[in-house]
């Protein structure tokens, strides 16, 4: 980077020109984009350590590897390995979101699914491969991010480069002159220049001001550097922040039906997922009870007839057991708050109310079943257990439709989503529900294998076929069921993140670092008077961007009104015979471009002699050309 | 919640369908300003090339800057003169053609200004394109009074605002750059989009799914059909730049011109700025519709990010256009393979957008459990 180049070392002694400034200073910049890269200023070097790498001793070869892994190739090649590691994930399913599907997807295919496992390709994103490109172009970040920080503090603090002795080499241009009887001379005219950089926003260094040609160099921008560093230390927050959220949060689900309280405790969970810190002590115990649930459907629109496109929850919450109730609504898209976990609408259904009576004739079950969707307008599926039945344990298994049609072939579906014409449709059995020996079992599924049918659609009995207030006695005075109404439920899960305000936070750093750095240029100034034999004062200045700037010109042509506008002269006339900086054809300086081609000066370079000759004839001066 | 207007929709899908009819004027009026500027200029090089040994004098001249990219490499990397960033060694290439303004493998101006010539088939493409829009316009807006809400809630919704922006983004763009090279491609996608809207995904107004009424919606989609909008115009300016470099190389080192239409299109370099700065724009477009989306994912489902199709793929586009970015800055990157990331980031969104379709269609789980 120019500014390690060591302004003091080379500075001239007083009163001499600083010549070998754009070979020495300027110049690193113009090395272009990878200018402001770790390894800028030195690519020879880095070519070098190349070149002898077998020869490397292991310091060395660490010394290596680390200039390798910190070097802007490597910082793209891991991105755009990042971006193609990514994809997989979303072509093949992912444990995370739902591992019933990755399972049945082994099943499914037989020949490959097991292979694709082993690569961890349905864990794309924990997986050992995808962790090491994103460690790795951390590590890539932060060994980037480190010295471009301290290089960037030293600029800050240091002078702005030396004045270069070819100003119309520089990308934009242009001179002025002022006139005898003005009585401005070289002096006067440059500390004005220093004054209004100065108000420009411009760090400005005045060289040589008593001298024969003093000049003074300006550096502005330097937020944009500020802001490449914030956006790259903000992703590092970012990654943070989403690895504490995994540490100390935790998440479950509830189902409730109209009526039910959940309290956050272990116990008021049907699923738990406790992140890899968590402590049961964390869970504040606030309750929520569902009061009502509603629902719209839509009854306006032809394709979508009958699509729900409104949920609401009225609930009733308390912060602590003893706090104060609080009426509030849970709707899609607009969760609870509540003891540092927020709770969010993600499913509902309707749930039967049934009350199953035993051989003995006494209640054996009385309540709300879930009914768990399975198709269009709500047909759901229903599965009563009822391990308090005696003599014997009873179950049913079946379907609930609200609006119950039944086709020509016998078919039956639900036509609408709304409760028209509800109806149960249930087999029965009777044995042991093997609920005994404290297995966990899923509510939602009856295992049929080890019970005996007492009502079925292939038996004499037939199928139960209940609509509400009606009760079905079962064969063989096994008890009955009666079908009381139906109620709604709704699935709500609860989250508790601490790590996301952080990386809400660390992600707007990111966003505002980003559009620093794209937005703010970066830009040296360097001015240069003289007094002409005849007594006018000469002026000529360049600017230099580093990074891309677009807005080079414009700038050159602001501060070339605003000196002239200074000294009272023509801002379009005094130009004299130099070329004028180029039009605005977006840095492609199309035409007036006469020095870009590199060390080999074009020969028809119209600045082959100096507006203001530096220090023609000394050997530095060759050496530039 | 709005009522829905049904006969407001049917007006919409009438605008949609006279707007994709005079976007299909204007199309063929791009094409043919191609076609024809491309022969008169071809013909003007002719003449000037059996008239005077100017032109001559002038390709060794294009010639030698033209071959030197080796040279220049070369210089670059011992760190040449103070040039400025914008003079990559992609951009020998450029300067040649530049210098070679009459002759032979000409391009049109670098700043993408308008020019002193009158392009009449140019002219009149733009005029009709700008009647399009209007109608187009017309379509977004009824549509959007015929649903009551923001016209963005399915795939029909998507492509057809999704090409009103593109075009109104271009004709925007087209108040400050002569971009009307671009007319063919950036038309011809529009009428695609809104052929493909009307055939394939056609979906009468209706109301939005619970999962989807969020002012999220507003923010979020709307910033990602401006960046992807933003995304297309940087697409067709990468895909040119290719061309425009193979052209450019291919006349440096003496061959023929064969893509004379590619005289009406800037340098290589040229084409290089500026999808550089639109891309810049887009970029930061992006990290918004990805951060946004992550907040409405919490507002949803409860967690910013889960890995799902959709957010997957809006991460990859936003890696490769950081990668593009980096490119950019990176020592043999600019230019052409900067341009391929272009493409492949467009490639991408391209992509997502079809996967925003089974994305929306799986939220209709949203009504159970
Ligand atoms: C997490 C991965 C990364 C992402 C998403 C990322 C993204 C970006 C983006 C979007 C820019 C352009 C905006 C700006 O100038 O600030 C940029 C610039 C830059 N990045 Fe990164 N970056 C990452 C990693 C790295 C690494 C590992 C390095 C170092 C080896 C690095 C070095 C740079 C440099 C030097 C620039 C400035 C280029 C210029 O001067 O225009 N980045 N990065």
């Amino acid at each position: 980077m120019s500014e390690r180049v060591n302004v003091k070392k080379k500075s001239p002694a007083p009163g001499s020109t600083p010549d070998a400034s754009v070979s020495g200073e300027s110049v690193p910049d113009a090395a272009g984009p990878d200018a402001a890269g770790p390894d800028a200023g030195k690519p020879i070097a880095a070519g070098k350590a190349e070149a002898v790498l077998p020869a490397l001793g292991p310091l060395g070869t660490l010394r290596w590897a680390w200039t390798q892994l910190t070097s802007m190739r490597t910082a793209l090649f891991l991105l755009l390995l990042l971006a193609v590691a990514a994809v997989p994930g979303s072509l093949f399913p992912q444990r995370p979101a739902n591992p019933s599907i990755v399972t049945q997807y082994i099943k499914d295919h037989p020949d490959y699914g097991k292979i694709l496992d082993s690569v961890q390709l349905y864990d794309v994103y924990s997986s050992a491969w995808f962790s090491a490109i994103y460690i790795l172009l951390f590590i890539s970040l932060i060994g980037c991010v480190i010295p471009r920080a301290i290089a960037h503090y030293k600029a800050m603090r240091s002078q702005p480069p030396r004045t270069p002795a070819r100003l119309s080499r520089l990308p934009e241009y242009g001179t002025l002159v002022i006139p005898a009887d003005a009585g401005i001379p070289a002096s006067q005219a440059i500390t004005d220049a220093a004054g209004l950089l100065k108000k420009r926003g411009y760090r400005v260094d005045v060289r040589d001001r008593d001298g024969k040609r003093p000049s003074l160099g300006a550096e502005r921008g330097f937020l944009r550097e500020v802001g490449n560093l914030l956006f790259h230390t903000s992703l590092i927050g970012v990654l943070v922040a989403v690895a504490v959220g995994g540490l100390f949060g935790y998440s479950g689900q509830r189902i409730l039906v109209e009526g039910d309280t959940f309290v956050n405790t272990l116990v008021g969970y049907d699923q738990f997922t406790p992140g890899t810190n968590f402590q049961s002590s964390q869970l504040q115990p606030y309750s929520v009870q569902l009061d009502k649930f509603q629902i719209t459907f839509d009854r306006e629109s032809k394709g979508k007839f009958g699509q729900p496109i409104n949920f609401k929850a009225d609930v009733t919450t308390k912060e602590t057991p003893d706090a104060p109730a609080k009426k509030e609504v849970l709707k899609v898209n607009d969760p609870l708050s509540l003891g540092g976990t927020s709770m969010y609408l993600t499913g509902n259904g309707y749930a039967p109310v049934v009350t199953v009576r035993d051989g003995a004739g006494n209640v054996a079950m009385q309540g709300p079943v879930v009914a768990k969707l399975q198709g269009d307008n709500y047909y759901s599926s229903v599965v009563v257990k009822v391990p308090d039945a005696k003599p014997e344990q009873l179950a049913f298994a079946g379907f609930f439709l609200p609006t119950a049609f039944v086709t020509d072939q016998g078919v039956s579906f639900s036509g609408d989503p709304e409760l028209i014409n509800p109806q149960l449709t249930l087999n029965s059995y009777y044995g042991d529900l093997g609920l005994n020996d404290g297995s966990p079992q899923n509510v939602f599924e009856l295992d049929v294998r080890k019970l005996t049918p007492l009502n079925a659609r292939n038996l004499d009995t037939k199928g139960i076929v209940l609509t509400p207030g009606t009760t079905h006695t079962l064969p063989d005075g096994k008890g009955s069921i009666s079908f009381d109404g139906v109620k709604r439920y709704v699935g709500v899960d609860i989250h508790h993140n601490p790590g996301q305000l952080y990386a809400l936070i660390f992600a707007l750093l990111a966003v505002a670092g980003l559009v620093t750095s794209l937005y703010v240029n970066r830009r040296r100034v360097w001015v240069r008077t003289g007094t002409h034999e005849d007594g006018r004062t000469m002026v000529e200045y360049g600017l230099l961007a580093r990074g891309e700037d677009h807005r080079l010109a414009g700038e050159a042509a602001a501060i070339r009104s605003l000196l002239a506008r200074g000294w009272d002269v023509d801002a379009a006339v005094s130009d004299s015979s130099q070329s004028a900086p180029s039009g605005g054809a977006d840095n492609d300086r199309a035409g007036t471009d006469v020095s870009g081609d590199g060390q080999a000066q074009a020969p028809t370079d119209p600045h082959a002699t100096d507006f203001i000759p530096s220090s023609a004839g000394s050997p530095e001066s060759k050496k530039d050309q | 919640m709005f009522p829905i207007n049904e006969t407001m929709g049917q007006f919409s899908e009438l605008f949609m369908l006279l707007a994709a009819g005079t976007y299909t004027v204007a199309f063929i009026a791009f094409a043919w300003d191609l076609a024809k500027s491309s022969k008169v200029l071809r013909a003007v090089d002719l003449k000037a090339a059996t008239l005077s040994g100017a032109v001559a004098a002038k390709v060794p001249v294009a010639a030698g800057a033209g071959a030197a990219p080796a040279a220049v490499d070369r210089a670059d990397a011992d760190v040449a003169g103070p040039v400025g960033r914008a003079e990559r060694p992609s951009s020998s290439v450029s300067r040649a053609a530049q210098q070679g303004d009459a002759g032979i493998g000409q391009t049109a101006d670098g700043g993408m200004r308008y020019a002193g010539e009158r392009r009449v088939p140019a002219r009149v493409a733009v005029a009709v394109t700008v009647l399009g829009a209007a109608i187009h316009a017309a379509g977004v807006i009824t549509r959007a009074i015929g649903s009551g809400r923001v016209p963005w809630g399915n795939m029909y919704e998507f492509l057809t605002t999704g090409a009103f922006v593109v075009v109104a983004v271009f004709l925007l763009v087209l108040i400050r750059r002569d971009l009307r090279f671009l007319g063919t491609f950036v038309i011809g996608l529009a009428i695609i989009m809104l052929v493909a809207a009307s055939v394939a995904f056609w979906t009468p107004v209706g109301h939005l799914v619970p999962a989807l009424q969020s002012y999220w919606l507003i923010i979020h989609v709307s910033i990602a059909v401006l960046s992807s909008a933003l995304f297309t115009l940087t697409f067709a300016m990468s895909a040119l730049q290719l061309v425009q470099s193979h052209r450019q190389k291919s006349i440096a080192a003496g061959g023929a011109d064969k893509l004379g239409f590619m005289r009406l299109v800037p340098s290589a370099l040229s084409l290089e700025n500026l999808s550089y700065r639109i891309n810049a724009i887009a970029f930061v477009g992006w990290t918004f519709t990805l951060m946004f989306g992550a907040i409405w994912a919490e507002k949803a489902w409860g967690r910013f990010w889960g890995w799902d199709t959709k957010e997957v793929w809006t991460f990859v586009i936003w890696v490769v256009y950081a990668g593009y970015l980096h490119a950019r800055a990176t020592r043999g990157w600019t230019g052409t393979r900067a341009a391929w990331l272009s493409i492949v980031g467009y490639l991408c969104v391209v992509f997502n957008f079809t996967i925003v379709n089974q994305f929306f269609n799986g939220l209709h789980s949203y009504s159970g459990l």
